[in-house]
């Protein structure tokens, strides 16, 4: 049994039809299946093969399978409007791929949907400006009449058309395009093009000026015209410098959109690209079209996420957490199986474009553990792993963490309090005999006792037990309790982080001795993957660990906290003595030996975490934690065990 | 330059000095196709009876592809219109200089969409935000990102 399928335990967690409502079709499975093994070799260690209560179920996908979906969606309306697939997609995307309601909309009113989703020409009796409109060739030579005419009637002048000739107005495309998809949108029209083929003669485009006899009016169905080069430049810009996928007629206050088709052609067909723009522009425009018709299908569905990380285009299906209300009771950590991140991004454009049915973006050294896999949290915008605890705890710890870490380890560092009056005192010169400025208490800076018993003693103090002194420094403590409770949790919290680091630089050290190894020893690779297999155990925990002290920082005192703060020690433990473990010098002859222990200590160290792990997740689906503060989505903690 | 740039505004300079610039607009400099000034008048009854402003117009290679930039000259003891949608420093906030510029509007295009928005005006006030704004406003105004909420004036 695959690790994503949905077995019967975990059915019960999640049994609102809503959320084990699969949005994906069966045909994909294929793909993703061999997509989904690979992960799992390099991912899983000890092979689980059930569902874990900390574990959710999804589907990683690639740009291709999601296409393929959207354009099941597209086939879909195009039976039921009877339209060409390229109008669908486009209306489609208006409505944000909400099928029903666009379907609604569309039998209440088709034209309406059209005209405001880009596809048709609005009636022009409804313009408020003189927009041209160019329903046929008859009208062509009236319609252009509006130049400049009308510059002080309204602030939205459409006019400026000075350069078009009536005679440019054209819809058709000049050539009778050799290339099956032809260029001119006027296809979706009626009209036929080469009826109008004869009188092409002296056409200006209005964006350049150019007039060269060569040139190529091309237009949208409004009839709008631009030469290739201005609509390539456009298109191009458009696509880069905004990210914009629903590319409009350049003409002012025209809303007709440009189908994909045209797009492509523009961008890439030989007939129809400007011969002097750049083909790698060009492709690389292209291929980011493509990706960010992806990401608004992506964007628009709740069950779906775009894989976060840099230069991805994976994308992860995780209908159980597309609500957000589920979000108190699990952890939706998915991985879009990708691993590394490509050295720069036309690098990344460039792999995933030449092989757009493979997910994985290939990096360089294999082996290496900063190819790191692209694990995140479906729920929230945390780009890691933040199991145990919930997406709402987390937000709420990182900004915390954001504000006030820095703050409260200055105040820590570099402040005392005043032992009578709690004013926070920063000492920035002079000796040790302080008076506070605010209550005029006089002490000593060092033992912080009252200065009354320090006598003559002026620059030191060595009285550390004088009664007085303990006293002050109690009081001092119980002051800033609650500052030291915060930096109890950050410092373990920032331990951890940074012993991660710490041992994935140690491994990579270690790799390498070991690489050494099998070349002077008889040991083969696959003896000497221990170690590796043992610091991603640790990193895993470590960053397990980091988080427990984020939700323990929150978890409300009580039995509660004290079992899984229990759990955390015992993990914790484990972890730090498997760390020692693999700080132990390597010599061949000791290899076997380590071998078997750091083995042993990487399974226990395993089972601890996933305890913790297992603990947790089966309190958030139970409700058993209690907060000290307020957290989204939580019920409001009683009073007496709120902390402020 | 890039030669649709430059031919555009040659082509544009051309019309221009052919057959002249509206009422109330009239071309000071165009020496180069980086930068042109203008002078603005708006004509008839308005708030604005018998002041000038002068307008400046630059442009990038990409031009007309991507809009010029355009804001009021307030050196040399010339003054921005004191106006809800328009800035001491000069800038304007009009949504046919952002995201609703299209690379069929020209230079007078747009000059004579400002005349009509400063025609249109009701009262005379800087926009409300306007301390904080040119305080911290880029030298160019095209990297503002303006929010386009009021289409009354």
């Amino acid at each position: 049994m695959s690790d994503y399928d949905i077995s019967d335990n975990e059915a019960d967690y999640y049994d609102s039809d809503e959320m084990m409502e699969d949005y994906q079709n069966d045909d994909d499975q294929d793909e993703d299946d061999m997509e989904m093994d690979d992960y799992n070799d390099d991912f899983r260690i000890s092979a689980g093969s059930k569902q874990k209560s900390y574990e959710v179920d999804y589907k990683s996908l690639s740009q291709s399978s999601v296409e393929k979906t959207m354009k099941e969606d597209v086939d879909h309306i195009c039976g039921i409007f009877g339209v060409e697939p390229a109008i669908a997609s486009l209306l489609l995307r208006h409505a944000d791929w909400n099928k029903e309601p666009l379907i609604e909309r569309y039998m209440e009113n088709a034209t309406k949907v059209l005209v405001d989703a880009g596809v048709a020409i609005p009636e022009p009796v409804a313009e408020p400006t003189p927009v041209r409109t160019h329903h046929s060739v008859d009208k062509l030579s009236t319609g252009s009449a509006s130049r400049r005419s009308t510059r002080s009637s309204s602030k939205l002048l459409s006019s400026l058309t000075s350069p078009t000739r009536s005679s440019a107005q054209k819809s058709s495309f000049s050539s009778p395009s050799s290339s099956s998809s032809s260029i001119s949108a006027s296809k979706s029209r009626t009209k036929d093009k080469l009826s109008e083929e004869p009188e092409q003669k002296s056409f200006t485009c209005p964006i350049c000026f150019d007039d060269s006899p060569s040139l190529k009016p091309l237009s949208l169905i409004c009839g709008h015209p631009a030469c290739s080069g201005c609509w390539n430049a456009y298109t191009v810009s458009k696509i880069r410098d905004e990210a914009e996928h629903c590319i409009r007629c350049m003409t002012e206050g025209c809303a007709i959109v440009a189908p994909d088709d045209f797009i492509h052609d523009i961008l890439l067909s030989d007939a129809a690209a400007p011969p002097d723009s750049n083909p790698d522009d060009n492709q690389t425009a292209w291929v980011r079209f493509q990706e960010l018709l992806v990401r608004s299908f992506v964007g628009a569905n709740p069950k779906l996420k775009f894989c976060p990380y840099p230069g991805c285009t994976n994308t992860v299906s995780c209908p159980a957490a597309a609500s957000k209300s589920v979000l108190t009771t699990m952890v939706p950590i998915v991985s879009c199986g990708a691993k590394g991140i490509p050295k720069d991004a036309s690098a990344a454009a460039a792999s995933s474009s030449s092989s757009s049915g493979v997910t994985t973006v290939t990096t360089t050294p294999p082996s290496s553990l900063y190819d790191k896999e692209h694990v995140f949290c479906f729920g929230c915008p945390i780009e890691s792993d933040h199991r145990p605890v919930v997406c709402a705890v987390a937000r709420l710890w990182l900004k915390k963490c954001e504000d006030d870490s820095e703050t409260a380890n200055w105040i820590k560092s570099n402040t005392k309090e005043c032992s009578q009056c709690q004013s926070t005192i920063e000492k920035n010169g002079g000796c040790n005999h302080m008076t506070c400025k605010k209550c005029k208490y006089e002490f000593c800076w060092v033992c912080m006792g009252p200065w009354s018993e320090h006598g003559t003693a002026w620059y030191s103090c060595n009285r550390y037990d004088e009664k007085g002194g303990v006293e002050a420094r109690d009081a001092q403590s119980r002051s800033r309790a609650s500052l030291e409770r915060y930096l109890h949790y950050y410092n373990r919290w920032a331990n951890h982080e940074q012993s991660a680091k710490l041992s994935i630089e140690l491994y990579a050290k270690t790799e390498k001795k070991m690489e050494d190894m099998q070349i002077t020893s008889s040991l083969t690779w696959i003896e000497v993957q221990f170690m590796r297999k043992a610091v991603e155990v640790v990193e895993r925990c470590r960053s397990t660990l980091k988080w427990t002290y984020a939700m323990a920082y929150y978890l409300a005192k009580g039995n509660e906290k004290d079992l899984f703060e229990d759990n955390q020690r015992d993990l914790e433990k484990a972890v730090e003595d498997l760390s020692e473990l693999l700080e132990s010098p390597i010599e061949s002859e000791n290899i076997p030996v380590l071998r078997q222990k750091v083995t042993d200590k990487t399974v226990y160290v395993q089972k601890r975490n996933e305890i913790v792990l297992e603990d947790t997740a089966t309190g958030f689906q139970d409700g058993r934690w209690r907060w000290n503060v307020s957290v989204d989505g939580f019920e409001e903690p009683p009073e007496e065990l709120m902390v402020n | 330059m890039s030669s649709i740039s430059s031919r555009r505004l040659s082509k544009e300079l051309m019309e221009i000095k052919n057959d002249g610039c509206p009422v109330g607009i009239n071309l000071v400099q165009a020496d180069d196709f980086s930068t042109w000034l203008f002078t603005l008048e708006v004509m008839g009854e308005s708030l604005y009876k018998n002041e000038q402003f002068t307008l400046q117009f630059r442009f990038d290679e990409q031009y007309p592809i991507s809009s010029p930039a355009v804001q009021f000259v307030v050196t040399d003891g010339r003054q921005a219109p004191i106006h809800p949608h328009v800035y001491s420093n000069g800038h304007i906030c009009a949504s046919i200089l952002g995201n609703e510029w299209s690379p069929v509007l020209s230079v007078i295009a747009v000059c004579v969409t400002l005349q009509s928005m400063l025609a249109s005006c009701k009262k005379k006030q800087r926009p409300v935000d306007n301390d904080r704004y040119v305080k911290h406003a880029p030298e160019n105004p095209k990297k503002t990102r303006f929010h386009y909420d009021d289409d009354t004036v």
